[in-house]
Protein backbone atom coordinates (compact mmCIF):
# COMPACT_ATOMS: atom_id res chain seq x y z
CA UNK A 1 0.00 0.00 0.00
CA UNK A 2 1.60 3.41 -1.04
CA UNK A 3 0.07 7.00 -0.64
CA UNK A 4 0.33 9.43 -3.48
CA UNK A 5 -0.19 12.33 -0.76
CA UNK A 6 3.45 14.31 -0.03
CA UNK A 7 2.68 15.30 3.51
CA UNK A 8 3.70 18.90 4.40
CA UNK A 9 7.14 19.52 5.88
CA UNK A 10 6.27 22.03 8.36
CA UNK A 11 3.05 22.65 9.92
CA UNK A 12 1.69 26.22 10.31
CA UNK A 13 3.25 25.93 13.81
CA UNK A 14 6.93 26.59 13.98
CA UNK A 15 9.16 23.67 14.68
CA UNK A 16 7.18 20.94 14.19
CA UNK A 17 8.60 18.82 11.13
CA UNK A 18 4.92 17.01 10.02
CA UNK A 19 6.91 15.02 7.53
CA UNK A 20 9.31 13.30 9.88
CA UNK A 21 6.55 12.88 12.57
CA UNK A 22 4.56 11.22 10.29
CA UNK A 23 6.93 8.93 8.83
CA UNK A 24 7.25 7.89 12.35
CA UNK A 25 3.40 5.94 11.82
CA UNK A 26 3.31 3.60 9.32
CA UNK A 27 -0.04 3.24 9.18
CA UNK A 28 -0.65 6.48 7.83
CA UNK A 29 0.83 6.04 4.42
CA UNK A 30 -1.29 3.80 3.83
CA UNK A 31 -4.96 3.78 1.82
CA UNK A 32 -8.16 3.42 2.37
CA UNK A 33 -10.48 2.87 -0.40
CA UNK A 34 -8.20 3.97 -3.12
CA UNK A 35 -7.61 6.89 -1.26
CA UNK A 36 -4.72 8.46 1.72
CA UNK A 37 -5.96 7.20 4.92
CA UNK A 38 -7.17 10.61 7.10
CA UNK A 39 -7.11 9.36 10.34
CA UNK A 40 -9.04 11.80 12.63
CA UNK A 41 -10.46 9.19 15.20
CA UNK A 42 -7.60 9.75 17.55
CA UNK A 43 -10.18 9.99 20.53
CA UNK A 44 -11.12 6.63 19.85
CA UNK A 45 -7.14 5.24 19.54
CA UNK A 46 -4.52 6.47 18.75
CA UNK A 47 -2.19 5.28 15.36
CA UNK A 48 1.33 3.41 16.94
CA UNK A 49 4.87 4.66 15.96
CA UNK A 50 7.39 2.11 14.73
CA UNK A 51 8.90 2.69 18.38
CA UNK A 52 6.20 1.12 19.82
CA UNK A 53 5.49 -1.36 17.61
CA UNK A 54 9.26 -2.64 17.10
CA UNK A 55 9.12 -2.54 21.00
CA UNK A 56 6.03 -5.18 21.73
CA UNK A 57 8.03 -7.40 18.40
CA UNK A 58 11.30 -7.34 19.97
CA UNK A 59 9.85 -8.11 23.36
CA UNK A 60 8.42 -11.27 21.87
CA UNK A 61 11.14 -11.87 19.54
CA UNK A 62 13.83 -11.77 22.04
CA UNK A 63 12.87 -10.98 25.62
CA UNK A 64 9.67 -13.06 26.76
CA UNK A 65 9.17 -14.50 30.13
CA UNK A 66 6.90 -14.49 32.94
CA UNK A 67 7.70 -11.37 35.49
CA UNK A 68 8.56 -11.87 39.15
CA UNK A 69 8.68 -15.37 38.85
CA UNK A 70 11.82 -17.23 37.45
CA UNK A 71 15.56 -17.16 38.76
CA UNK A 72 16.52 -17.07 35.42
CA UNK A 73 18.43 -14.65 33.16
CA UNK A 74 15.13 -13.88 30.56
CA UNK A 75 12.89 -13.58 33.59
CA UNK A 76 15.33 -10.98 35.38
CA UNK A 77 15.10 -9.27 31.75
CA UNK A 78 11.40 -9.66 31.19
CA UNK A 79 11.26 -8.17 34.67
CA UNK A 80 13.27 -5.26 34.25
CA UNK A 81 11.57 -4.32 31.26
CA UNK A 82 8.32 -4.36 33.00
CA UNK A 83 9.20 -2.26 36.19
CA UNK A 84 11.38 -0.23 34.23
CA UNK A 85 8.13 1.29 32.23
CA UNK A 86 6.91 1.72 35.32
CA UNK A 87 9.50 4.19 36.64
CA UNK A 88 9.12 5.99 32.82
CA UNK A 89 5.30 6.13 33.17
CA UNK A 90 5.93 8.21 37.01
CA UNK A 91 7.71 10.25 35.82
CA UNK A 92 5.03 10.94 32.80
CA UNK A 93 2.65 11.39 35.75
CA UNK A 94 5.27 13.09 38.05
CA UNK A 95 3.94 10.58 40.93
CA UNK A 96 6.05 10.52 43.76
CA UNK A 97 6.69 6.76 43.53
CA UNK A 98 6.36 3.55 41.54
CA UNK A 99 4.21 2.01 43.84
CA UNK A 100 1.70 4.93 43.04
CA UNK A 101 1.41 3.32 38.95
CA UNK A 102 -0.51 0.30 38.78
CA UNK A 103 -1.01 -1.54 35.78
CA UNK A 104 -4.53 -1.93 34.61
CA UNK A 105 -5.97 -2.57 30.71
CA UNK A 106 -7.08 0.61 30.56
CA UNK A 107 -9.34 3.56 31.85
CA UNK A 108 -12.75 1.38 32.00
CA UNK A 109 -10.62 -1.14 34.35
CA UNK A 110 -9.00 1.44 36.53
CA UNK A 111 -12.42 3.52 37.39
CA UNK A 112 -13.98 0.29 38.43
CA UNK A 113 -11.23 -0.49 40.61
CA UNK A 114 -11.40 2.65 42.44
CA UNK A 115 -15.33 2.30 42.13
CA UNK A 116 -15.02 -1.01 43.82
CA UNK A 117 -12.29 -1.07 45.55
CA UNK A 118 -12.03 2.66 47.11
CA UNK A 119 -16.44 1.86 46.89
CA UNK A 120 -16.03 -1.20 49.50
CA UNK A 121 -13.41 1.55 51.93
CA UNK A 122 -15.48 4.67 52.33
CA UNK A 123 -19.06 4.69 50.34
CA UNK A 124 -21.63 3.87 52.66
CA UNK A 125 -25.70 4.18 52.10
CA UNK A 126 -26.43 7.43 51.83
CA UNK A 127 -23.04 8.88 50.69
CA UNK A 128 -22.86 11.02 47.31
CA UNK A 129 -20.47 10.23 44.78
CA UNK A 130 -20.01 13.28 42.07
CA UNK A 131 -19.91 12.76 38.46
CA UNK A 132 -20.03 15.65 35.74
CA UNK A 133 -22.75 15.87 32.99
CA UNK A 134 -20.04 15.32 30.20
CA UNK A 135 -18.83 11.76 31.77
CA UNK A 136 -17.92 8.93 29.16
CA UNK A 137 -20.14 6.02 30.28
CA UNK A 138 -16.97 4.25 31.60
CA UNK A 139 -16.89 7.40 34.54
CA UNK A 140 -20.73 6.80 35.09
CA UNK A 141 -22.11 3.05 34.88
CA UNK A 142 -18.83 1.88 37.49
CA UNK A 143 -20.24 4.46 40.03
CA UNK A 144 -23.95 3.39 39.81
CA UNK A 145 -22.89 -0.21 40.22
CA UNK A 146 -21.54 0.89 43.59
CA UNK A 147 -24.16 2.97 44.01
CA UNK A 148 -26.70 0.39 43.76
CA UNK A 149 -24.63 -2.10 46.21
CA UNK A 150 -24.39 0.13 49.17
CA UNK A 151 -27.34 2.47 48.51
CA UNK A 152 -24.71 5.79 47.54
CA UNK A 153 -26.55 8.42 45.74
CA UNK A 154 -25.18 9.84 42.43
CA UNK A 155 -24.98 13.78 41.62
CA UNK A 156 -24.14 15.73 38.60
CA UNK A 157 -22.65 18.67 38.19
CA UNK A 158 -24.35 20.57 35.39
CA UNK A 159 -22.79 21.81 32.52
CA UNK A 160 -23.43 25.08 30.25
CA UNK A 161 -24.80 25.25 26.50
CA UNK A 162 -20.85 25.38 25.55
CA UNK A 163 -19.72 22.60 27.16
CA UNK A 164 -18.18 24.04 30.47
CA UNK A 165 -18.80 22.68 33.81
CA UNK A 166 -20.36 25.22 35.76
CA UNK A 167 -18.18 25.44 39.20
CA UNK A 168 -20.47 27.44 41.28
CA UNK A 169 -22.66 24.41 41.05
CA UNK A 170 -20.29 22.23 41.66
CA UNK A 171 -18.87 23.62 44.62
CA UNK A 172 -22.56 23.76 46.09
CA UNK A 173 -22.98 19.82 45.48
CA UNK A 174 -19.82 19.21 47.51
CA UNK A 175 -21.56 18.51 50.62
CA UNK A 176 -20.31 16.69 53.61
CA UNK A 177 -21.87 13.35 52.21
CA UNK A 178 -19.70 13.69 49.62
CA UNK A 179 -17.36 10.76 49.38
CA UNK A 180 -15.30 10.91 45.58
CA UNK A 181 -15.51 13.30 43.02
CA UNK A 182 -14.98 12.25 39.24
CA UNK A 183 -14.57 14.23 36.45
CA UNK A 184 -12.96 14.04 33.21
CA UNK A 185 -10.00 15.52 32.29
CA UNK A 186 -10.48 16.35 28.85
CA UNK A 187 -14.18 15.25 27.24
CA UNK A 188 -14.26 13.11 24.31
CA UNK A 189 -17.30 14.32 23.25
CA UNK A 190 -17.02 17.80 23.59
CA UNK A 191 -13.45 18.41 23.71
CA UNK A 192 -14.06 20.83 26.66
CA UNK A 193 -10.58 20.88 29.30
CA UNK A 194 -11.46 21.09 32.83
CA UNK A 195 -10.11 23.09 35.39
CA UNK A 196 -9.00 19.94 37.09
CA UNK A 197 -6.47 21.77 39.59
CA UNK A 198 -9.03 24.35 40.83
CA UNK A 199 -11.66 21.52 41.08
CA UNK A 200 -9.41 19.23 43.32
CA UNK A 201 -8.47 21.61 45.58
CA UNK A 202 -12.02 22.40 45.90
CA UNK A 203 -12.48 19.47 46.60
CA UNK A 204 -9.71 18.97 49.01
CA UNK A 205 -10.98 22.10 50.86
CA UNK A 206 -13.87 19.90 51.89
CA UNK A 207 -11.84 16.59 52.40
CA UNK A 208 -13.34 14.84 49.41
CA UNK A 209 -10.64 12.67 47.06
CA UNK A 210 -10.42 13.45 43.51
CA UNK A 211 -10.47 10.82 40.47
CA UNK A 212 -9.24 12.30 37.38
CA UNK A 213 -10.39 10.06 33.85
CA UNK A 214 -7.09 11.03 31.94
CA UNK A 215 -8.33 9.00 29.15
CA UNK A 216 -8.21 11.77 26.44
CA UNK A 217 -5.63 13.80 28.74
CA UNK A 218 -2.75 12.01 28.28
CA UNK A 219 -2.59 11.73 24.47
CA UNK A 220 -2.75 16.10 24.54
CA UNK A 221 -1.12 17.26 28.03
CA UNK A 222 1.82 17.26 29.76
CA UNK A 223 1.05 15.49 33.25
CA UNK A 224 1.75 16.30 36.30
CA UNK A 225 -0.22 14.56 38.89
CA UNK A 226 1.51 16.32 41.94
CA UNK A 227 0.60 19.60 40.47
CA UNK A 228 -2.73 18.98 39.28
CA UNK A 229 -3.93 17.90 42.88
CA UNK A 230 -5.84 14.71 41.90
CA UNK A 231 -5.87 11.92 44.24
CA UNK A 232 -6.12 9.11 41.23
CA UNK A 233 -5.52 9.04 37.58
CA UNK A 234 -6.27 6.98 34.66
CA UNK A 235 -4.22 6.51 31.10
CA UNK A 236 -5.00 4.50 27.93
CA UNK A 237 -2.67 3.45 27.03
CA UNK A 238 -3.97 2.97 23.34
CA UNK A 239 -4.93 6.57 23.01
CA UNK A 240 -1.54 8.14 23.79
CA UNK A 241 0.02 6.04 21.10
CA UNK A 242 0.67 2.67 23.32
CA UNK A 243 -0.82 -0.85 22.58
CA UNK A 244 -4.48 -1.32 23.41
CA UNK A 245 -5.30 -3.78 26.80
CA UNK A 246 -2.94 -1.86 28.79
CA UNK A 247 -3.21 1.45 30.41
CA UNK A 248 -2.49 2.79 34.12
CA UNK A 249 -4.08 3.92 37.50
CA UNK A 250 -2.21 6.19 38.99
CA UNK A 251 -3.39 6.54 42.54
CA UNK A 252 -1.56 8.36 45.88
CA UNK A 253 -0.26 5.48 47.94
CA UNK A 254 -2.17 6.44 51.26
CA UNK A 255 -5.91 5.62 49.44
CA UNK A 256 -3.88 2.63 47.42
CA UNK A 257 -2.60 1.02 50.69
CA UNK A 258 -5.96 1.43 52.43
CA UNK A 259 -7.91 0.21 49.77
CA UNK A 260 -8.92 -3.92 49.36
CA UNK A 261 -7.52 -5.75 46.80
CA UNK A 262 -9.60 -5.85 43.66
CA UNK A 263 -8.91 -8.89 41.87
CA UNK A 264 -7.30 -12.04 43.58
CA UNK A 265 -4.72 -14.19 42.09
CA UNK A 266 -1.22 -14.91 41.67
CA UNK A 267 1.38 -11.89 42.12
CA UNK A 268 -0.60 -9.89 44.59
CA UNK A 269 -0.18 -12.32 47.56
CA UNK A 270 2.43 -12.23 50.42
CA UNK A 271 1.61 -15.67 51.80
CA UNK A 272 -1.37 -18.10 51.37
CA UNK A 273 -3.51 -20.51 53.27
CA UNK A 274 -6.66 -21.75 53.66
CA UNK A 275 -7.70 -19.89 56.39
CA UNK A 276 -6.05 -16.50 55.36
CA UNK A 277 -4.51 -14.87 53.07
CA UNK A 278 -2.23 -11.74 52.94
CA UNK A 279 -1.80 -9.55 50.35
CA UNK A 280 1.40 -8.20 48.51
CA UNK A 281 2.36 -4.38 49.17
CA UNK A 282 1.81 -2.09 46.83
CA UNK A 283 1.62 -2.00 43.50
CA UNK A 284 1.39 -5.93 43.11
CA UNK A 285 -1.35 -5.90 45.01
CA UNK A 286 -3.69 -4.48 42.33
CA UNK A 287 -1.95 -6.76 39.67
CA UNK A 288 -3.39 -9.95 40.06
CA UNK A 289 -2.52 -12.31 37.46
CA UNK A 290 0.29 -12.69 34.70
CA UNK A 291 -0.41 -9.15 33.03
CA UNK A 292 0.01 -7.68 29.68
CA UNK A 293 4.15 -7.97 29.95
CA UNK A 294 4.53 -7.19 25.99
CA UNK A 295 1.74 -4.34 26.51
CA UNK A 296 3.62 -2.31 29.30
CA UNK A 297 6.84 -2.96 27.53
CA UNK A 298 5.01 -0.84 24.36
CA UNK A 299 3.49 1.70 26.81
CA UNK A 300 7.01 2.63 27.87
CA UNK A 301 7.98 3.09 24.31
CA UNK A 302 5.15 5.15 23.69
CA UNK A 303 6.43 7.04 27.00
CA UNK A 304 9.46 7.24 25.42
CA UNK A 305 8.45 8.28 22.42
CA UNK A 306 6.47 11.16 23.62
CA UNK A 307 8.67 12.17 25.81
CA UNK A 308 11.29 13.08 22.56
CA UNK A 309 8.70 15.02 21.12
CA UNK A 310 9.17 18.84 21.70
CA UNK A 311 5.48 18.60 23.81
CA UNK A 312 5.03 22.21 23.77
CA UNK A 313 5.17 22.46 19.84
CA UNK A 314 2.76 19.33 19.20
CA UNK A 315 0.34 21.13 21.34
CA UNK A 316 0.78 24.30 19.10
CA UNK A 317 0.36 22.52 16.28
CA UNK A 318 -3.29 20.48 17.53
CA UNK A 319 -4.23 23.91 18.44
CA UNK A 320 -3.62 25.42 15.10
CA UNK A 321 -5.42 22.69 13.60
CA UNK A 322 -8.63 23.15 15.99
CA UNK A 323 -8.47 26.59 15.06
CA UNK A 324 -8.16 25.79 11.54
CA UNK A 325 -10.92 22.87 11.70
CA UNK A 326 -13.52 24.88 13.59
CA UNK A 327 -13.05 27.77 10.96
CA UNK A 328 -13.15 25.38 8.05
CA UNK A 329 -16.41 23.81 9.25
CA UNK A 330 -17.78 26.34 9.31
CA UNK A 331 -18.14 27.44 6.32
CA UNK A 332 -19.80 24.05 5.54
CA UNK A 333 -23.51 24.43 5.22
CA UNK A 334 -26.36 23.27 7.83
CA UNK A 335 -23.20 22.33 10.25
CA UNK A 336 -23.72 22.89 13.89
CA UNK A 337 -20.22 22.53 16.10
CA UNK A 338 -21.43 21.03 19.45
CA UNK A 339 -19.24 21.61 22.31
CA UNK A 340 -17.48 25.11 22.10
CA UNK A 341 -15.91 26.08 25.86
CA UNK A 342 -13.00 28.21 25.69
CA UNK A 343 -10.58 25.57 26.94
CA UNK A 344 -10.41 23.06 24.45
CA UNK A 345 -8.32 20.18 23.11
CA UNK A 346 -8.40 19.13 19.13
CA UNK A 347 -11.52 17.35 19.03
CA UNK A 348 -14.53 18.79 17.29
CA UNK A 349 -18.37 16.91 17.43
CA UNK A 350 -20.59 18.29 15.26
CA UNK A 351 -24.07 17.60 13.74
CA UNK A 352 -25.22 18.51 9.85
CA UNK A 353 -28.58 19.87 9.67
CA UNK A 354 -31.13 16.79 8.67
CA UNK A 355 -28.82 14.13 8.35
CA UNK A 356 -27.74 12.16 10.73
CA UNK A 357 -23.91 11.46 11.76
CA UNK A 358 -23.78 7.72 10.53
CA UNK A 359 -24.84 8.54 7.30
CA UNK A 360 -22.26 11.26 7.52
CA UNK A 361 -19.57 8.71 9.16
CA UNK A 362 -20.35 6.39 5.65
CA UNK A 363 -19.95 9.14 3.25
CA UNK A 364 -16.82 10.41 4.55
CA UNK A 365 -15.09 7.29 4.61
CA UNK A 366 -15.85 7.02 1.00
CA UNK A 367 -13.09 10.02 0.45
CA UNK A 368 -10.53 7.67 3.26
CA UNK A 369 -11.63 9.64 6.13
CA UNK A 370 -12.00 7.97 9.43
CA UNK A 371 -14.13 10.16 12.00
CA UNK A 372 -16.09 9.21 14.75
CA UNK A 373 -19.78 9.13 14.54
CA UNK A 374 -22.77 8.01 17.51
CA UNK A 375 -22.82 8.94 21.06
CA UNK A 376 -19.30 8.51 21.90
CA UNK A 377 -20.66 7.19 25.38
CA UNK A 378 -21.70 10.22 26.15
CA UNK A 379 -25.53 9.46 25.66
CA UNK A 380 -26.55 11.69 28.38
CA UNK A 381 -24.12 14.60 26.77
CA UNK A 382 -26.47 13.74 23.27
CA UNK A 383 -29.83 14.44 25.46
CA UNK A 384 -28.45 17.41 26.99
CA UNK A 385 -27.55 18.94 23.49
CA UNK A 386 -30.87 17.47 21.97
CA UNK A 387 -28.84 15.23 19.01
CA UNK A 388 -29.37 11.71 18.71
CA UNK A 389 -25.49 11.52 17.92
CA UNK A 390 -22.50 13.77 16.48
CA UNK A 391 -19.90 13.52 14.15
CA UNK A 392 -16.57 13.88 15.77
CA UNK A 393 -13.20 14.40 14.23
CA UNK A 394 -10.63 14.34 16.74
CA UNK A 395 -6.71 15.32 15.99
CA UNK A 396 -3.47 14.21 16.89
CA UNK A 397 0.07 15.48 16.32
CA UNK A 398 0.52 13.87 13.27
CA UNK A 399 -2.35 15.40 11.75
CA UNK A 400 -2.22 17.59 8.66
CA UNK A 401 -4.56 21.28 7.74
CA UNK A 402 -4.29 19.22 4.39
CA UNK A 403 -6.67 16.63 6.26
CA UNK A 404 -9.33 19.01 7.19
CA UNK A 405 -9.30 20.39 3.86
CA UNK A 406 -9.95 16.26 2.72
CA UNK A 407 -12.56 16.04 5.63
CA UNK A 408 -14.67 19.55 4.90
CA UNK A 409 -14.69 18.20 0.58
CA UNK A 410 -15.88 15.21 1.62
CA UNK A 411 -19.01 16.48 4.12
CA UNK A 412 -19.74 18.73 0.91
CA UNK A 413 -20.39 15.07 -0.71
CA UNK A 414 -23.07 15.06 2.01
CA UNK A 415 -25.07 17.46 0.57
CA UNK A 416 -24.94 15.52 -3.18
CA UNK A 417 -26.44 12.51 -1.83
CA UNK A 418 -29.23 14.42 0.79
CA UNK A 419 -29.62 17.45 -1.54
CA UNK B 1 -19.04 7.89 -4.86
CA UNK B 2 -20.54 4.95 -7.40
CA UNK B 3 -20.92 2.85 -3.91
CA UNK B 4 -22.93 5.44 -2.39
CA UNK B 5 -25.49 6.02 -5.16
CA UNK B 6 -25.88 2.00 -4.28
CA UNK B 7 -26.47 2.56 -0.67
CA UNK B 8 -28.54 5.76 -1.27
CA UNK B 9 -30.79 5.31 -3.69
CA UNK B 10 -33.13 7.50 -4.04
CA UNK B 11 -36.34 6.18 -2.61
CA UNK B 12 -33.99 5.41 0.49
CA UNK B 13 -33.49 9.17 0.45
CA UNK B 14 -36.98 10.36 -0.46
CA UNK B 15 -38.49 8.22 2.22
CA UNK B 16 -35.95 9.32 4.95
CA UNK B 17 -37.22 13.10 4.04
CA UNK B 18 -40.95 12.19 4.09
CA UNK B 19 -41.99 8.82 5.96
CA UNK B 20 -44.77 6.91 5.09
CA UNK B 21 -47.00 5.82 8.44
CA UNK B 22 -44.77 8.04 10.22
CA UNK B 23 -47.93 8.18 12.97
CA UNK B 24 -49.30 6.81 16.24
CA UNK B 25 -52.29 4.08 16.03
CA UNK B 26 -55.16 5.01 17.93
CA UNK B 27 -56.22 1.08 18.67
CA UNK B 28 -52.87 -0.94 18.37
CA UNK B 29 -53.32 -4.64 19.15
CA UNK B 30 -49.60 -5.07 19.13
CA UNK B 31 -46.59 -3.01 19.46
CA UNK B 32 -42.42 -2.45 19.85
CA UNK B 33 -39.45 -0.93 20.36
CA UNK B 34 -36.40 -1.53 18.39
CA UNK B 35 -32.85 0.40 19.32
CA UNK B 36 -29.34 -0.35 17.92
CA UNK B 37 -27.65 1.18 20.69
CA UNK B 38 -23.91 2.04 19.33
CA UNK B 39 -26.03 3.89 16.63
CA UNK B 40 -29.02 5.32 18.71
CA UNK B 41 -31.07 4.30 16.11
CA UNK B 42 -34.91 4.14 16.94
CA UNK B 43 -38.01 2.47 16.22
CA UNK B 44 -41.26 2.43 17.94
CA UNK B 45 -43.63 0.61 16.19
CA UNK B 46 -47.67 0.28 16.51
CA UNK B 47 -49.58 -2.37 14.77
CA UNK B 48 -53.37 -2.72 14.57
CA UNK B 49 -54.05 -6.64 13.33
CA UNK B 50 -57.61 -7.12 12.40
CA UNK B 51 -59.48 -10.00 10.55
CA UNK B 52 -56.01 -11.94 10.37
CA UNK B 53 -54.00 -8.87 8.42
CA UNK B 54 -52.34 -5.76 9.42
CA UNK B 55 -54.82 -3.16 9.13
CA UNK B 56 -52.98 -0.79 10.27
CA UNK B 57 -49.42 0.11 10.75
CA UNK B 58 -47.21 3.15 12.35
CA UNK B 59 -43.78 3.96 13.49
CA UNK B 60 -42.09 6.69 15.20
CA UNK B 61 -38.45 6.90 15.33
CA UNK B 62 -35.50 8.53 14.78
CA UNK B 63 -32.29 7.62 12.90
CA UNK B 64 -29.81 7.17 10.61
CA UNK B 65 -31.32 7.61 6.89
CA UNK B 66 -31.22 4.22 6.09
CA UNK B 67 -32.96 3.19 9.52
CA UNK B 68 -35.57 5.06 8.79
CA UNK B 69 -36.55 4.93 5.44
CA UNK B 70 -36.51 1.02 6.28
CA UNK B 71 -38.97 1.20 8.48
CA UNK B 72 -41.01 3.61 6.15
CA UNK B 73 -40.85 1.15 3.29
CA UNK B 74 -41.72 -1.75 5.23
CA UNK B 75 -44.50 -0.04 6.98
CA UNK B 76 -45.57 0.68 3.37
CA UNK B 77 -45.09 -2.77 2.22
CA UNK B 78 -46.90 -4.87 5.13
CA UNK B 79 -49.54 -2.84 5.08
CA UNK B 80 -52.96 -5.15 4.14
CA UNK B 81 -50.93 -8.58 4.67
CA UNK B 82 -51.28 -11.27 7.07
CA UNK B 83 -48.74 -11.72 9.86
CA UNK B 84 -47.41 -15.32 8.40
CA UNK B 85 -46.62 -12.78 4.61
CA UNK B 86 -44.93 -10.43 6.75
CA UNK B 87 -42.64 -12.82 8.28
CA UNK B 88 -42.01 -14.20 4.57
CA UNK B 89 -40.70 -10.80 3.64
CA UNK B 90 -39.12 -10.48 6.12
CA UNK B 91 -36.82 -13.52 5.53
CA UNK B 92 -37.02 -12.46 2.34
CA UNK B 93 -35.34 -8.82 2.54
CA UNK B 94 -32.95 -10.24 5.48
CA UNK B 95 -31.50 -12.33 3.24
CA UNK B 96 -31.26 -9.62 0.61
CA UNK B 97 -28.76 -7.14 2.81
CA UNK B 98 -26.89 -10.11 4.43
CA UNK B 99 -26.54 -12.13 1.86
CA UNK B 100 -23.30 -10.82 0.31
CA UNK B 101 -22.60 -8.81 -3.00
CA UNK B 102 -24.00 -11.21 -5.22
CA UNK B 103 -27.09 -12.14 -3.41
CA UNK B 104 -29.75 -12.14 -5.53
CA UNK B 105 -32.80 -9.46 -5.10
CA UNK B 106 -35.92 -10.34 -6.62
CA UNK B 107 -37.38 -7.30 -7.54
CA UNK B 108 -41.04 -9.15 -8.12
CA UNK B 109 -41.28 -10.49 -4.41
CA UNK B 110 -39.17 -7.29 -2.41
CA UNK B 111 -40.59 -4.50 -4.74
CA UNK B 112 -39.35 -1.10 -3.68
CA UNK B 113 -37.91 -2.63 -0.56
CA UNK B 114 -35.24 -3.61 -3.33
CA UNK B 115 -34.01 -0.21 -3.21
CA UNK B 116 -32.28 -1.50 0.21
CA UNK B 117 -29.88 -4.14 -2.08
CA UNK B 118 -27.21 -1.95 -1.80
CA UNK B 119 -27.07 -1.83 2.28
CA UNK B 120 -24.91 -5.32 1.47
CA UNK B 121 -21.69 -3.37 0.19
CA UNK B 122 -21.60 -1.77 3.96
CA UNK B 123 -21.68 -4.45 6.54
CA UNK B 124 -21.64 -1.72 9.39
CA UNK B 125 -24.73 -0.80 8.32
CA UNK B 126 -27.10 -4.20 8.02
CA UNK B 127 -28.53 -3.88 11.44
CA UNK B 128 -29.29 0.18 9.99
CA UNK B 129 -31.51 -1.44 7.75
CA UNK B 130 -32.88 -4.46 9.68
CA UNK B 131 -33.77 -2.75 12.56
CA UNK B 132 -37.66 -2.34 11.72
CA UNK B 133 -37.82 -5.66 10.37
CA UNK B 134 -36.39 -6.97 14.15
CA UNK B 135 -39.25 -4.68 15.48
CA UNK B 136 -41.65 -5.63 13.55
CA UNK B 137 -40.62 -9.50 14.07
CA UNK B 138 -40.85 -8.74 17.98
CA UNK B 139 -44.33 -6.57 17.62
CA UNK B 140 -45.92 -9.79 16.02
CA UNK B 141 -44.58 -12.21 18.61
CA UNK B 142 -45.80 -9.95 20.95
CA UNK B 143 -43.00 -9.94 22.89
CA UNK B 144 -42.85 -6.86 25.40
CA UNK B 145 -38.98 -7.01 25.73
CA UNK B 146 -37.24 -4.07 23.58
CA UNK B 147 -35.00 -5.65 21.00
CA UNK B 148 -32.20 -4.90 19.69
CA UNK B 149 -29.93 -5.75 15.91
CA UNK B 150 -26.05 -5.53 18.15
Amino acid sequence: MTTTRQAPSRSAASGWDLARIRADFPILATTVRGKPLVYLDNGATSQKPRAVIDAVSRFYETGNANVHRGVYALSESATAAYEGARSKLRRFLNAREDREIIYVRGTTEAVNLVASSFGRLRIKAGDEILLSAMEHHSNIVPWQIQAEQTGATIKVIPMNRAGELELDQYERLLTPRTRIVAVAHISNSLGTINPIKQMAALAHSRGVPILVDGAQGAPHLVLDVQDLGCDFYTVSGHKMFGPTGIGVLYGRAEHLEAMPPYQGGGDMIRSVTFEKTTYAPLPAKFEAGTPDIAGVVGLGAAVDYLVGLDRAAALHHEHDLLAYATTRLATVPGLTIVGTARDKASVVSFVLNGVHAHDVGTIVDQSGVAIRTGHHCTQPVMEFFGVPATARASFAFYNTRDEVDVLVEALQGVRKVFG
Amino acid sequence: MADLAELYQQTIVEHNRSPRNFKTLGHPTNHAQGDNPLCGDRIDLQIEVDGGVIKDIGFQGSGCAISQASASLMTSAVLGKSPAEAERLFRTFHDMVTGGADAPADPKTLGKLAAFAGVRQFPARVKCANLAWHTLHAALAADPAPISTE
